[in-house]
């Protein structure tokens, strides 16, 4: 089954509400930890919205090694496995909207992409940002935000990995 | 940087830079089974270079340099030799009761020099060192030393192909390699030049690494008498793998490294 990405059909639906976005502020910042490894690989990263069901609703950031040539970054996407399950294996890449460069070590803003649309189109109940992670001879990690929308009065929801996530936090701001 | 070190290694064994691949990829090779019994007895070996251990997703390995010694020490040639896309292959009847050694050995010497200006490397031996130029500037030489081995038992272990030639980085085993159970201890005595390996890392990667989040790489280092101690608390094949950085004892030569990597296999009690 090939299922439509989300991002054009939110883009579109943006384009007949004449841009209808959200006003509640969404910021997401997340923290890549140093890690005393003898071989370091920047972790390839994926931001993706989902519902409780575990449906996914919209890819909000990718960040892999999109320099190599032949496109041959895109081999080990398949290790960020879930993301890969839920979205990476219907998408043809290049993708636009979403994606960039690794990030070294540090904290971290993360551009959402087309949050602001996104999000103006969900229904009230529980969601959930995904943030997995995955490193080249080294691990893999998924960290959980969880949120309800729509959202009544400002709140941070937060997370924390062990292995290849640091501290990871959510704003949400009505 | 030791890693690096390994890296250039394997490279050079593959004929590569290392910056044609910027990844440190492993050199393995996976028996089918360690443990055997009855008549009509083979193995089948699989052998890789990857970057995650026992899968096969970046090269085969070269099998020069590869012996098969019996348990009565006699040499045997390797079966049904395959190269594939991504790995070589070999069969080994075991015809003989006791412990089969197989093993890849990778001795070499590497040099940097300047000629004219510009940055050359060289690979050769200290019979083909005539080969430099004459005129070559900032010689550097390096000595190279691997050795990667595998065990495999048909019938009751045997020790008879396991005895070092005190020569290079070895595994002098203490427990047989082909006698490791979940809840024991397995001990190891690492040599240099049949000298005991003090302080020496040595790091262990269990196999499945797809089906983990993590790595979950063990680094355990040597005694004084050189001696490993390896508490198996998980059955699987293992990657074991160490390497050293001395000077060598060759007067033209500068560095000398040495490596030594082992699958061994863990069973459950």
């Amino acid at each position: 089954m090939k299922r439509p990405s989300l991002v054009p059909l939110i883009a579109a639906v943006g384009l007949l509400s004449q841009g209808a976005v959200t006003a509640t502020e969404v910021s997401l910042e997340l923290e890549i930890p140093q890690l005393p490894v003898a071989e370091y690989h920047r972790p390839y990263v994926a931001v993706w919205l989902e519902n409780d069901q575990g449906r996914h609703l919209a890819d909000f950031a990718l960040w892999y090694d999109l320099k190599l040539r032949n496109n041959e970054g895109t081999s080990w996407l398949k290790d960020m496995r879930l993301w890969w399950r839920r979205s990476g294996r219907q998408l043809s890449f290049p993708v636009d909207g979403f994606t960039g460069a690794t990030r070294a070590p540090g904290v971290h803003q993360v551009a959402l992409a087309n949050a602001g649309q996104v999000l103006a189109e969900l229904e009230p109940g529980q969601y959930r940002i995904m943030i997995e992670a995955a490193r080249e001879v080294g691990g893999r990690e998924l960290v959980e935000l969880a949120f309800a929308w729509p959202v009544a009065s400002a709140r941070t929801v937060t997370g924390q990995g062990e292995y290849e996530l640091g501290d990871v936090r959510l704003q949400l701001k009505p | 940087m030791k890693r690096n070190t390994l890296l250039t290694a394997t490279c050079l064994v593959l004929g590569l830079t290392a910056a044609s691949t910027g990844h440190a990829h492993r050199a393995w090779m996976l028996p089918s089974a360690t443990v055997l019994s009855g008549e009509n007895v083979w193995v089948t070996v699989d052998a890789a270079v990857s970057n995650s251990i026992f899968y096969f997703e970046y090269h085969p390995l070269g099998l020069d340099g590869l012996i098969v010694k019996a348990p009565d020490g006699a040499g045997l040639e390797p079966q049904n030799q395959a190269q594939t896309r991504y790995r070589s292959v070999f069969d080994v009847e075991l015809t003989q009761e006791g412990t089969y050694t197989v093993e890849i050995r990778n001795d070499g010497l590497f040099g940097r020099y300047n000629l004219n200006g510009e940055a050359k490397r060289w690979r050769g031996s200290l019979d083909t060192l005539t080969e430099l130029p004459a005129d070559a500037k900032d010689l550097e030489l390096t000595e190279s030393q691997r050795r990667m081995q595998v065990f495999v038992t048909r019938g009751a272990p045997s020790f008879e192909t396991l005895k070092p030639v005190g020569q290079g980085l070895e595994l002098v085993p203490l427990t047989h390699p082909n006698d490791l159970f979940v809840g024991e201890q397995a001990q190891f005595r690492f040599t240099i030049d049949g000298e005991p390996a003090k302080e020496l890392d040595i790091t262990l990667i269990r196999e499945g690494i797809r089906y983990r989040d993590q790595v979950e790489e063990r680094v355990i280092t040597t005694d004084a008498e050189g001696i490993a101690r390896i508490d198996w608390t998980h059955p699987g094949m293992y990657w074991l793998e160490t390497q050293v950085e001395t000077s060598s004892k060759l007067p033209q030569v500068g560095e000398r490294r040495l490596g030594y990597s082992a699958t061994l296999e863990v069973l459950p009690l």
